[in-house]
């Protein structure tokens, strides 16, 4: 197992009576991208702003890159690269004046700011445009910029928050895509706030859950979905509620509901599906497709939300 | 040091870029240089030199100046959702806040400086004065002193200001009504003075002098701008801007 780059150890913070962040215990390893779900107002930003040290816990702690965040978030700061729920860019200025401004800030020489702007604009297809003035560009092109921005120092651990929130399905894949190839390209740490799941199942190698700040949840994509129950999808002519009623009173199947027309069924794990496509047969359905698999991390997420309730 | 000037020419970039483009913040500062600096010395002649009454002039023009610059200065990094990447950067906070006060003050006192000098090249041009027309040395160095201070004090009075508002447009707002204040206070209390009162103040000048005056004005100046400086460092809290 990796050294821990973030470790917290009963983390909270409260707002008056609200606790956005609630015990939250957390060790995530070097060199992976690290998937932080949860729906809007969980606790995900608080958390960043925590680990970051722009915010002092209410009670717990936690070390990132080695750093105690309420005692050292200047070294923290010092390491660690920043994509905030907002991207931050300077829409008055050119993207290099917003990178060669951050470039000043990391200390970077004159020379190693011109190579190093080079080097991540263009691979981002945004070298050819760096003279604009941002305020001009698409809402995907500031996000990459961003993207940019937050590697510029060579961080060894990338905080990204919601980097696709906002985005229109084309700019956000690609924007996923650019930031894959990036981040194994830079070799950093990832920590993914997201409540994109499709995204967490592309990007991450380790997922957690959180609900009102608490933590429901964390391991492998993989992991979690073999913790959700077996789907089928029953596609066909005919279904009614009578049908759906049918199925549920069948030993091994947790839950029958329509969608779109198709029957989707949540099966324990050793169920056989044959018995059920028969009786579906049997009761003057007609079945056209049927297919089985493991839920997806969104099924996984969805009923840990439905649980947590 | 190397970050305070980062944060000032970060600042400077957008100062030039006010108004949308950098021509629109060039065309900008013409005017105000086309104003002060070419029109008004016209109109007064060889006084604008020589009467040392204009001194004080330059000591109030920075604030005028820098107010509308520096209103922008957290406020609008506020509205525009860019503080927050600021302040998760390595920056230490007083790079921050001292950034955006060197950045104010120089912007200020640059913009009088070239004033001074457009207005000395004017009067020389048209006055006809048979000699060369310079500043006497009270004024020389007194102007530039005067309209540092003058800058510093609309800077941390802004900056402080800007911490606290909302939107720029509160910051702005509150920052032309303490200045109005500041000028207009004065001229209405004295006014409203006794005219005993009147005679005694009018007595002190007299006694202190050119001198005495520009001396107490810089005193005065300099403890209020450190005065505020002191509040604007007590105020800049990274959580508490988070939370704002």
């Amino acid at each position: 197992m990796a050294e821990a780059v973030i470790r917290t150890e009963k983390l909270s913070r409260v707002f008056d009576k609200v606790r956005a962040v609630d015990g939250l215990d957390l060790a995530v390893p070097a060199g992976i991208v690290f998937g932080f779900l949860g729906p809007n107002g969980a606790g995900k930003t608080t958390t960043i702003r925590l680990l970051l040290g722009l915010l002092d816990p209410s009670e717990g702690r936690a070390t990132v890159l080695g750093f105690d965040t309420r005692h050292q978030a200047s070294g923290v700061r010092e390491k660690a690269g920043a994509l905030l729920e907002h991207h931050g860019l300077y829409e008055r200025l050119s993207a290099e004046d917003n990178l060669a401004f951050y470039a000043r800030v990391w200390r970077m020489t004159a020379s190693a700011r011109r190579d190093r702007i080079r080097e991540l604009l263009e691979p981002l297809g945004l070298w050819d445009r760096r003279s604009e003035a941002v305020s001009r560009w698409s809402r995907g092109m500031k996000q990459k910029l961003a993207v940019a921005r937050a590697l510029l120092h060579r961080p060894s651990l990338l905080f990204l928050d919601e980097p696709t929130a906002g985005l229109d399905p084309v700019a956000a894949a690609t924007l996923r895509d650019d930031l894959g190839t990036l981040v194994s390209r830079e070799g950093v740490t990832v920590f993914l706030t997201t409540h994109n799941l499709v995204e967490a199942e592309r990007l991450c190698q380790q997922v957690a859950v959180i609900k009102q700040g608490r933590l429901l949840a964390v391991g492998h994509p993989d992991d979690l979905k073999a913790r959700g129950a077996t789907r089928a999808e029953i596609a066909g002519r005919g279904f009614t509620d009578a049908t759906l009623a049918l199925l549920r009173h069948q030993p091994g199947v947790a839950r029958a509901d329509m969608r779109n027309g198709r029957i989707v069924l949540e099966l324990a794990e050793s169920s056989e599906t044959s018995p059920l496509v028969s009786l579906i047969v049997q009761s003057g359905c007609a079945v056209e497709e049927v297919r089985k698999d493991k839920g997806s991390l969104e099924d996984v997420f969805l009923t840990l939300m439905e649980e947590e309730q | 040091m190397g970050d305070v000037l980062t944060v000032a020419w970060k600042e400077w970039r957008e100062l030039l870029l006010l108004g949308g483009s950098l021509r629109g913040g060039r065309v900008s500062l013409i005017i105000l240089l086309g104003v002060f600096g070419v029109f008004l010395p016209l109109q007064s002649g060889a006084d604008w030199v020589t009467s040392p009454a204009t001194m004080f002039y330059w000591g109030w023009l920075p604030l005028m100046l820098v107010a509308g610059a520096v209103a922008d200065s957290f406020a609008g990094e506020r509205e525009r959702h860019t503080l927050e990447t600021l302040l998760a950067s390595r920056l230490p906070d007083r790079a921050i806040l001292f950034g955006k006060i060197v950045a104010a003050v120089a912007y200020g006192w640059g913009i009088v400086m070239a004033m001074l000098l457009l207005s000395l090249v004017t009067v020389n041009l048209t006055a006809r004065a048979g000699h060369l027309l310079l500043f006497p040395w009270r004024f020389a160095i007194g102007a530039p002193l005067l309209a540092c201070l003058g800058a510093g004090l609309a800077a941390t009075a802004g900056v402080l200001v800007s911490l606290r508002a909302a939107t720029v447009r509160q910051a702005a707002q509150t920052l032309n009504v303490g200045i109005l204040l500041l000028i207009f206070i004065p001229v209405l209390g004295a006014r409203a003075l006794p005219d005993a009162w009147k005679a005694q103040a009018g007595a002190w000048l007299m006694s202190v002098g050119m001198d005495g005056l520009l001396w107490t004005a810089s005193v005065a100046l300099l403890l209020l701008d450190a005065l505020l400086l002191a509040l604007a460092m007590a105020r800049f809290q990274r959580s508490r801007l988070i939370l704002d």
